[in-house]
């Protein structure tokens, strides 16, 4: 695809389980396994799954922040995994990734101008003189005061760390953000402002995002398509509007039918789960999803589904469809 | 940092009052609730004080020779009494104290810098530069201290190492055995900060190396540093007295505190004159207890998680 900024094919992240006295491995978690999915330019791809469905790890894997066990990451048509450390340092302004957690990823003894601006410096993108003024047109525009420059990050609120997060992000002009659940660490007061700043930025900036959260009514908000993950896999990918209108995979109806409705007289038939999401060190064969699934047939306990189109970009891997 | 800071403070705008709360004001202020440990530092520097502005003051030098006044009790004219040369042991405390606090500062420094330096490369390496430094430390801190800096002692004897030079000779023995510890808890603590989401963020800005360790890794290193390092100094001064106790660190007519003490080594002296003895040892212990005391505050205030 001519517009495809970011491609991700078969993606696999296996995380080593090691034990015993010779330290060897003894199995693997496998966090991502075989995902496979293209972003195109300006739009917003939602990651949804529930917890421990390996969301997070594709967001790092294709940032290239945790390596990967196998697969192909392309990021304006360049192999990210095959780049020497020095180019891979230099590519890294042009994709971002904004933190879940706004405490822990900003370094409590650098003042935010000085965290904002540094990597302006090291990337050479604009003299020392200039700097002052990047930082602050950029915390501006993420809704901070210039006075916050010299502060530390230990005097802010989560939210306002969440948007010096975002401003450290956006200062190096990026084609790509990934924002791994943003703002599931605030409270929901909070939470609109930020979704309501990524909105604007886009706009405004024309950005790409990557957008992962276990938050369905966040991701309706902001998304323009959708891929749904279970345990390592995706399991639908389609646009907004068809994946809530026309959900296919029995999981994605699950979860959709989960999220809550302002209007409490209207009857619903909601699918409910049940039991716990199975372990990723062992999951289970055929279709992950066949343990849990109120529709499973002989047939998805023994054949893994395909991934494929069904028409109209949406993508599905059930057996059922 | 504060290079980067002076490089965004260039054209500062007229913002509001800048605000200049960090956390090393709160340390402060927390510390100075701490009466232990801000009585500890009043005794440290009053000894500072004592030994360095102190003899500027005396009517004395140190090794001034004077026959008639053997060995006299303290009086008006010699506060703490004259040793057996006659030779006023105030002054002689002052300027001993000189050596001794230089010497614990002088190898706490050193190794520091050698602990920090070996220990930040370890960490932030790690692989097999990690294995020959952290082995080489192993093998230096698997020796007991003592007996290293005994034999390391009558080694200087039996080479007649100048007098002169024995004071820097045993600064770099204390720093010799002390480095190693150094490094195993920088090494520690970098190895825990570079998992740390902030230093995953520095990587997805693609900072340089050098900006990583200096200004995202060290700064997060120091309260730790300020720690290890006072209650070092106490170790040190110590390590040096002992040294000199036994004849085998600074000599005569250099004085020491430790090399002080050594007047108690005569059953006479001992039991009959005590200004000679008693002063340095309580010089010793009053200074070293009180960095301790300091050092153990500072620890609280700044490096919370470990307690001893």
């Amino acid at each position: 695809m001519a517009d495809a900024l970011l491609e991700v094919n078969h993606l696999k992240k296996y995380f080593p389980i090691k034990a015993g006295l010779l330290n060897r491995t003894v199995g693997h978690v496998k966090a991502v396994d075989d995902i496979s999915f293209v972003i195109r330019r300006g739009e917003t791809f939602g990651l949804v799954g529930e917890s421990g469905s390996g969301k997070s790890t594709v967001g790092r894997t294709v940032i290239r922040i945790t390596e990967k066990t196998d697969g192909e990451v392309k990021f304006r048509g360049v192999d990210l995994y095959g780049l020497p450390a020095e180019d891979l340092r230099k590519m890294r302004p042009k994709m971002q990734l904004i933190f879940q957690d706004p405490y822990s990823s900003l370094n409590p003894r650098i003042r935010v101008g000085d965290a904002i601006g540094e990597a302006l410096l090291d990337h050479g993108l604009v003299s020392k003189a200039e700097v002052r003024d990047r930082v602050l047109d950029v915390l501006a525009s993420c809704g901070l005061s210039s006075y916050h420059i010299d502060r530390f990050p230990h005097e802010f609120s989560g939210g306002q760390r969440q948007r010096i997060g975002i401003a450290r992000a956006l200062v190096l002009n990026p084609d790509l953000i990934i924002a791994d659940e943003p703002v599931s660490a605030l409270d929901v007061s909070i939470q609109a402002q930020i979704i309501n700043l990524f909105r604007k930025l886009q706009e405004t900036r024309g950005l790409t995002y990557l957008f992962i959260s276990h938050d369905l009514s966040v991701v309706e908000h902001l998304c323009s398509r959708i891929g749904v993950m279970y345990l390592g896999s995706m399991v639908e990918t389609a646009s907004r509007d068809e994946l809530f209108r026309n959900p296919l995979h029995p999981y994605t109806k699950a979860l959709l039918s989960a999220v809550p409705v302002p209007i409490p007289k209207l009857k619903r038939d909601r699918i409910v789960l049940t039991g716990d999401i199975p372990s990723p060190s062992n999951p289970p064969s055929g279709c992950k999803f066949h343990t849990r699934c109120p529709f499973a047939m002989e047939q998805c306990k023994q054949q893994v589904p395909e991934f494929r189109d069904v028409g109209g970009n949406h993508y599905v891997a059930c057996h059922l469809v | 940092m504060s290079s980067m800071n002076a490089e965004l403070s260039v054209n500062k705008q007229a913002s509001p009052v800048p605000v200049k709360s960090s956390l090393w004001k709160l340390s402060v202020r927390r510390l100075l609730k701490n009466k232990l440990a801000i009585s500890g530092l009043i005794v440290v520097v009053f000894m500072f004080a004592l030994c360095f502005i102190g003899p500027l003051f005396s009517p004395y030098t140190d090794n001034k020779i004077h026959m008639a006044m053997m060995n006299k009790a303290p009086s008006l004219k010699h506060w703490l009494g004259t040793d057996a040369l006659g030779r006023d042991v105030l002054t002689r405390l002052m300027q001993a104290g000189r050596i001794s606090l230089t010497v614990g500062l002088a190898s706490m420094l050193l190794s520091l810098f050698i602990g920090l330096l070996l220990g930040a490369i370890a960490g932030y390496y790690r692989g097999i530069v990690d294995q020959v430094i952290m082995r080489v430390a192993d093998l230096l801190l698997t020796i007991p201290g003592l007996p290293l800096l005994f034999i390391f002692g009558a080694l200087l004897s039996e080479w007649k190492v100048p007098t002169d030079y024995r004071m820097y000779m045993v600064m770099l023995m204390l720093s010799m055995i002390n480095w190693p510890g150094l490094a195993r808890m920088v090494r520690g603590q970098m190895l825990s900060l570079r998992e740390r989401e902030f230093m995953q963020a520095a990587v997805v800005l693609g900072l340089r190396d050098r900006r990583k360790l200096f200004n995202h890794l060290l700064p997060n290193l120091v309260p730790l540093l300020i720690v290890i390092a006072t209650l070092n100094i106490g170790g040190a001064i110590l390590s040096e007295s002992v040294l000199s106790f036994f004849g085998l660190g600074v000599m005569p007519p250099t004085a020491t505190w430790g090399n002080m003490i050594d007047a108690a080594n005569n059953m006479i002296d001992f039991q009959e004159r005590p200004w000679l003895w008693v002063p340095p040892g309580l010089s010793i212990f009053a200074t070293v207890i009180a960095i301790n005391l300091f050092g153990d505050g500072l620890r609280d205030v700044l490096d919370p998680k470990q307690k001893r």
